[in-house]
C-alpha cells in the first residue's frame, strides 16, 4: 500500500515560486495499479519521483505499507522500490543477466540465487534464458529491452513499483502486447504500482485507479470507468475526450452483457423443435449449433412460421462471432463492420455462449447514469 | 571484379619489387652497417627513451583520469568549464616551449624532461575523461540512482565503463604525443633516442640519424598498436564500437 499525505513540492526560481505538487493526497491499496495521468508539466512525474526521492519532497508524508519512508535513507528506500523509466536505462556495459542482478547483488544476495532469479524472470516474459542472458542490451530490440527493464525492476521482488511512462517509447503494436503481458504478470505478482502516463487509453487499460493531475493538483481520483462516465469537471471531461463513452467499451467484456438464454437448437432439428425453443426465449432468433456446440447459423422466428423440412434449409450463416473474453470495443467493431444488431459469442473452446445485442451494449454503458439519477 | 583483383595483384608485386630494391640499396649503401655501428647506443638510449615515455605517460594517466573524474562531478559543474579552458590554453603551447620552460625552472636532466612530457600528455587524458563522463546519458544515471546505487557505485559500475572507450582514446592520443615528443628531451639533457637524431643532424651523419629515428618510429607504432589492442579488448563489448 502506498499512501501520500499532503505531499508538496515547490521550486523557487529567482523570484517566483513554482508549485509542482500541491498537497497531493492519495492511497493506492496493495496489489493495485494506480495511473497518474495528465498533460505534460502537470506534476505527475514529480509526484512519482518524490516517492523514491529522486525529487526530494518539500513537505508531506509518504507511507509504504503503513511505514513512514522518512525513516529510511535514500539508498535503502530505493532498493526496496522497483523503478522503470521510459528510456529503459539498461546499462549498456553489462549483459542482460548482470543488468537484472544489479539490485539483488547490492542487497547482498548470493550470486547463484541472483542468477537463478534472472533466469526465472526472463522466462516469465517469454524470452529464452540461454539465448538472452549473456547478450548486451544493444543486441535486443526495443520491445525486448523494455521487457528486461521491467523484470530488472522486479528482480529483488520489491512490494512497490514506480513506472514512469514505461511503454511510451515502444511502437503501438508492441506496446499493446507488452501491456497485455504486464497485466498478466501483475495478476500473479500483485505488486502495488504507481504508473505515470499521458495516454488516456493506456490509463484506462492499465489502471485499477486513475488520478488526473492538473497544475500539481489531483482533479479526480477514481476507477477508470467512473472517470470516463462521470468526469468531475470540465478539465477532466476535456482531457478524457469527447469519445469517452466509447473508451468505456474497453472496460467491459462481452461476457458481462451476453444473453446466455438465447434459444439454440441443433442444425439438424426440425422447424417445430426450433419453434418450441423460440417460445422459451425472448428474442426473434434461434441460433443453430453443430454437434460440438459451435454456432453455425441462425433462423428468425418469422421464417419458422409454418415451415417444414429441416431448419438447415433456410438457415442464415453467421457473419461473425466473438469470444466472450473480448471487450465491447471489439464486439461493437464487429457489429459495425458487418452491419448487424447482434453477435454470437463463443467460449474458450469455441462453443456457443450466448449473444450480444446492440441494445444490451448501450444499456450496459447507460446503466451508471440511471443509477446516479436514482440516487 | 577480376580487373580489380588483377590490379591489386600487380600493385602487390610492384610493392614487393620496391621493397626488394630498397633493401638492395640499403645493403649496398652501407647504411645498415652505419646503423649497426651505433647498436650499443641504440639499446641504451631506447631503454632511456622507454623509461621516459612510460614514467611520464603513466603519471599523466594517474593524474589525468582522477582530475577528469573530479571535474565531471556535479559539485564541480560551475568551475569545470573554466578549468577545462585553462587546460585547453595550456594545450596550445608547443611542447618544445613547455620543455624549454620547464628547463628554466627545473634545470637540466630527467626531471624537466619528465615534467614537459607529463604536461604535454595530460590534456588529452583530462579532456577525454571529462567529456566521456559527461556524455554518459542522463537516463542511465537516473536509472542507477532510482535503483538505489550509491554515487560511488554509479561512478564505477555505470559512468566509467560507459565512458571507457572515450577515455581510452584520450590515453592513446596522449601516448602518441608523448612518444613523438620524447626525442626533444635530449635538448634539455633528458637523454633518449633524441641524442642520436640530433647528433646525427649536427654531424650530417645519416646513419646515426636513422639509428635514432627508426627505433623512435618503431616505438611509436608499437605503442599505438598496443593501445589499440588494449582498447579493443579491455572496453566491455556492450559499449565498444569496435566489437
Amino acid at each position: 500500500m502506498i499512501e501520500l499525505e499532503n505531499l508538496t513540492k515547490t521550486f523557487t526560481l529567482s523570484t517566483t515560486t513554482i508549485v509542482a505538487a500541491d498537497k497531493v493526497n492519495m492511497t493506492v491499496p496493495s496489489g493495485e495499479i494506480c495511473v497518474l495521468l495528465g498533460p505534460s508539466g502537470c506534476g505527475k512525474t514529480t509526484a512519482l519521483k518524490m516517492i523514491n526521492r529522486l525529487i526530494p519532497p518539500t513537505s508531506g508524508r509518504i507511507l509504504i505499507n503503513g511505514e513512514d519512508t522518512a525513516r529510511l535513507n535514500d539508498i535503502e528506500l530505493r532498493r526496496q522500490i522497483g523503478y522503470v523509466i521510459q528510456q529503459i536505462g539498461l546499462f549498456p556495459n553489462m549483459t542482460i543477466e548482470e543488468n537484472i542482478c544489479v539490485v539483488p547483488k547490492m542487497l547482498g544476495w548470493d550470486i547463484k540465487r541472483a542468477r537463478a532469479r534472472a533466469t526465472e524472470l526472463i522466462d516469465l516474459v517469454g524470452l529464452d534464458p540461454r539465448q538472452f542472458l549473456h547478450r548486451y542490451p544493444k543486441e535486443l530490440s526495443g520491445g525486448q529491452q523494455q521487457r528486461i527493464g521491467v523484470i530488472r525492476a522486479l528482480a529483488a521482488d520489491p512490494p512497490v513499483m514506480l513506472m514512469d511512462e514505461p511503454f511510451g517509447a515502444i511502437d503501438p503494436i508492441n506496446r499493446e502486447i507488452i501491456q497485455d503481458e504486464f497485466l498478466k504478470m501483475q495478476s500473479e505478482l500483485k505488486k502495488t504500482i504507481m504508473f505515470v502516463s499521458h495516454d488516456i487509453d493506456e490509463a484506462v487499460k492499465m489502471g485499477d485507479k486513475v488520478a488526473i493531475f492538473r497544475a500539481g493538483k489531483i482533479e479526480q481520483f477514481d476507477a477508470p470507468d467512473h472517470i470516463l462516465a462521470h468526469p468531475a469537471n470540465a478539465f477532466v471531461a476535456d482531457f478524457v475526450g469527447a469519445d469517452r463513452t466509447l473508451k468505456r467499451l474497453r472496460l467491459v467484456t462481452a461476457e458481462e452483457v451476453t444473453d446466455a438464454h438465447c434459444p439454440v437448437v441443433s442444425r439438424l432439428a426440425s422447424p417445430q423443435e426450433a419453434r418450441n425453443a423460440a417460445r422459451n426465449g425472448t428474442g426473434r432468433i434461434v441460433v443453430l449449433i453443430d454437434a460440438d456446440h459451435r454456432p453455425v447459423g441462425y433462423v428468425t422466428n418469422e421464417e419458422l412460421e409454418g415451415a417444414d423440412g429441416s431448419v438447415a434449409d433456410f438457415a442464415h450463416t453467421l457473419p461473425a462471432t466473438v469470444p466472450v473474453r473480448a471487450d465491447l470495443r471489439a464486439v461493437v467493431s464487429e457489429m459495425f463492420a458487418n452491419d448487424i444488431m447482434w453477435l454470437a459469442c463463443t467460449d474458450d473452446q469455441g462453443r456457443f455462449a450466448g449473444i450480444v445485442t446492440q441494445p444490451a451494449v448501450t444499456a450496459a454503458l447507460g446503466e451508471t447514469y440511471k443509477r446516479s439519477e436514482r440516487n | 571484379m577480376s580487373m580489380v583483383r588483377q590490379a591489386t595483384g600487380i600493385g602487390r608485386n610492384v610493392q614487393l619489387l620496391v621493397m626488394f630494391g630498397l633493401g638492395i640499396w640499403v645493403c649496398n649503401s652501407g647504411l645498415l652497417g652505419q646503423i649497426g655501428d651505433n647498436w650499443d647506443d641504440i639499446v641504451y638510449l631506447s631503454k632511456q627513451h622507454m623509461i621516459l615515455v612510460t614514467v611520464s605517460g603513466g603519471a599523466a594517466i594517474l593524474v589525468g583520469i582522477p582530475v577528469g573524474i573530479w571535474l565531471s562531478r556535479p559539485a564541480m559543474g560551475r568551475y569545470a568549464e573554466t578549468v577545462m579552458q585553462v587546460f585547453n590554453i595550456g594545450g596550445t603551447i608547443p611542447t618544445l616551449a613547455v620543455i624549454a620552460l620547464s628547463m628554466t625552472v627545473l634545470g637540466i636532466g630527467f626531471a624537466p624532461a619528465f615534467f614537459g612530457l607529463f604536461v604535454a600528455s595530460l590534456l588529452p587524458i583530462v579532456r577525454n575523461t571529462y567529456t566521456g563522463l559527461l556524455a554518459v546519458p542522463q537516463h542511465l544515471k537516473e536509472a542507477a540512482t532510482g535503483m538505489g546505487m550509491t554515487p560511488r557505485q554509479i561512478l564505477f559500475q555505470v559512468e566509467l565503463p560507459n565512458a571507457l572507450y572515450v577515455i581510452f582514446s584520450g590515453v592513446r592520443t596522449a601516448l602518441a604525443i608523448n612518444v613523438g615528443t620524447a626525442p626533444l628531451a635530449f635538448l634539455i639533457g633528458g637523454g633518449g633516442l633524441g641524442e642520436l637524431i640530433f647528433t646525427g643532424i649536427d654531424l650530417m651523419d645519416t646513419g646515426m640519424l636513422l639509428a635514432g629515428a627508426i627505433p623512435t618510429a618503431a616505438l611509436a607504432v608499437m605503442v599505438d598498436f598496443t593501445m589499440g589492442q588494449a582498447q579493443l579488448r579491455l572496453v566491455p563489448k556492450g559499449v565498444n564500437p569496435l566489437r
